[in-house]
């Protein structure tokens, strides 16, 4: 028995995600007094791999074919239940992110076992295996009981904070049992905003409302951002205006954040808003109604005009940092 | 060409979130249910978009008992063609996703759409599942989605940005914002949707894998500090020497 993780890469670097993964699994392993073997698909170089020995991986299988570089979910899927079947893997953890969320369902349905996605919490195996995970978009948490043998988890980026132990892993090559009728994705090209943090890694967001008026604005947020080293995120309305490309709109049915620091300029705080964000450990609200419902949800308010208050704020962190 | 869409019912997003039988139940009471928006406003449109400009049918899906066919004359008043109903309590993902499965095995369909997750269990599992059991590629958490013969092009949301993708049908696909603009139903969808058909449609012998043991509400929040709006530097230090975030 043992717990396998999926250690998902970008272009050879090991993603933020699945270090947190890989220390939740091996958390996991711990508490069924078991050991935790790391598997990365596709090229990556041996200190990288060796790495996911700081999070608690005893091994790491490394599935080194170059064709593996791209995700297709389907080929991932086979891999990875060969590389579970290979460990006689009880538990199988994936990261909350664009990958897990695309491979675990696909290895849950393949081996029968009961997924959890989005977990907040390690298990509690005094009685069965129960795994806490928001629902009702973080308006609530619910105790999930897995009650098949075999048992696959996705781990909800930014929840466990990282703590390197120093250690290092055995890389082990693994021979991946594809052959080429199995691709069947293709990616012809990636866009990503080279320099920017991934909102949903990021652990400071600087993030903007109706309250900023037009797109003109936008550059307060931008500011107020890089002095803090922050990624940026907008409301609903302003990806729904076009001020902001959509995959920054945070909320309900945008994307679900989970940073240290959370600051909202000029957002009223809509419920639907607040499901995507309430799960930040810190809120600051700006805004100049004091009424603004958002206020109820925060840490530390400023009842003021963003236009005036933003600008100070920005001098006041570049002075301390 | 014959398409699937998955439509879930969800309560609407403005729905205050209550428990009921010692918090092992959601309280419905009050509770408006509404097509999950990610299956309305962009699996479906999308669907009825291609049905447009390049002929299709498009079939709907749903896992429920009789209370879910409000929800499902309107994902056919907004322009579905025909509705099945598998009549069974949607007990986990792994159960629906073997009924959606064995529907879909019986029909075979060009392209199955999700949406990216419920509103309610942010479960992000179906359309995954879907895939596996019927062997077919699937990309997650599209924001576009064009289709050249039997050939698609698909954006799918990676870290940071987007990957573009190429497959060919039979296809799974979860969708996401950017996929579509929203559609009211108008009055003419809402009176042909009462006449279409919607086959009840009795389940297959799955097992549910997962069970909710019970819910919770998040804490309350301590209550919020406010700082005067000349005081800007008072906010940094609670956040750097109090709150220790910066």
């Amino acid at each position: 028995m043992s717990v396998l993780i999926f250690a998902d890469q970008s272009q050879g670097k090991i993603k933020k995600a699945a270090f947190e993964a890989v220390q939740y699994g091996a958390k996991v392993a711990q508490k069924l007094g078991t050991t935790a073997t790391a598997i990365v698909l596709g090229e990556a170089d041996n200190a990288e791999l060796a790495a996911l020995g700081n999070y608690g991986a005893q091994k790491v299988l490394h599935a080194a074919n170059a064709k593996l570089n791209e995700s297709d979910s389907g080929v991932a899927a086979k891999v990875i239940v060969a590389a579970a079947s290979q460990e006689d893997a009880q538990v199988i953890i994936f990261s909350h992110n664009f990958d897990g969320r695309a491979v675990a369902p696909r290895v849950a349905a393949r081996l029968q076992a009961g997924l959890v996605t989005g977990a907040i919490g390690l298990p509690d195996t005094a009685n069965g295996f129960v795994v806490k995970k928001t629902v009702f978009s973080g308006k609530a948490f619910a105790n999930v009981n897995i009650t098949s043998a075999k048992k696959v988890l996705t781990v909800m980026p930014n929840t466990f904070a990282l703590e390197p132990t120093g250690a290092t892993a055995t890389v082990q090559p693994f021979d991946a049992p594809v052959n080429d009728a199995d691709f069947k994705v293709k990616v012809s090209k990636v866009e990503t905003v080279s320099g920017e943090v991934p909102l949903t890694e990021a652990e400071i967001i600087v993030s903007g409302g109706r309250g900023l008026k037009g797109p003109e604005n936008w550059g307060l947020v931008e500011d107020l951002a890089k002095a803090l080293g922050a990624a940026t995120a907008c409301s609903r309305p302003v990806a729904d205006t076009g001020w902001r490309p959509h995959h920054e709109h945070v909320g309900q049915t945008g994307l679900t954040v989970r940073p240290n620091l959370y600051i909202a300029i000029g957002i009223s705080g809509a419920i639907q808003h607040l499901a995507g964000v309430n799960g930040s450990k810190v809120i600051v609200v700006i805004n100049k109604d004091p009424e603004a419902p958002f206020f109820k949800a925060a840490d530390y308010g400023i009842v003021g005009d963003a236009f005036e208050v933003v600008p100070k704020i920005t001098e006041a962190v570049k002075k301390l940092r | 060409m014959k398409i699937l869409v998955c439509i879930s019912k969800t309560p609407d997003t403005t729905a205050k979130i209550a428990f009921t039988d010692n918090n092992t139940k959601f309280s419905e009471a009050g509770v408006q249910f509404i097509i999950n928006p990610y299956d309305e406003w962009y699996a479906l449109v999308r669907a009825l978009e291609l049905k447009e400009t390049q002929g299709a049918t498009v079939h709907l899906v749903t896992v429920g008992g009789a209370d879910t066919e409000p929800v499902i004359r309107k994902a056919l008043a907004l322009g579905g063609d025909e509705a099945f109903r598998i009549n069974a309590d949607s007990q986990d993902s792994y159960y629906i996703a073997s009924q959606i499965a064995a529907h879909a095995k019986q029909q075979g369909y060009d392209l199955i759409f999700t949406g990216k997750e419920t509103i309610d269990y942010n479960g992000s599992s179906i359309g995954g599942m879907v895939a596996e059991l019927l062997d077919l590629p699937f990309i997650s958490i599209a924001a576009k989605f064009e289709l050249n013969g039997t050939t698609a092009t698909v954006n799918r949301e990676i870290e940071g940005g987007e990957e573009i993708v190429t497959v060919n049908l039979p296809v799974a696909v979860s969708c996401q914002k950017g996929m579509a603009e929203a559609r009211i139903p108008n009055m003419r969808g809402i009176m042909a949707a009462r006449t279409k058909p919607l086959t009840v449609v009795e389940p297959v012998a799955a097992e549910a894998l997962t069970s909710i043991v019970s819910f919770e509400l998040p804490p309350a929040k301590a209550g919020v500090k406010l700082i005067p709006a000349d005081n800007v530097e008072e906010l940094v230090k609670l956040l750097h020497e109090e709150a220790k975030v910066i």
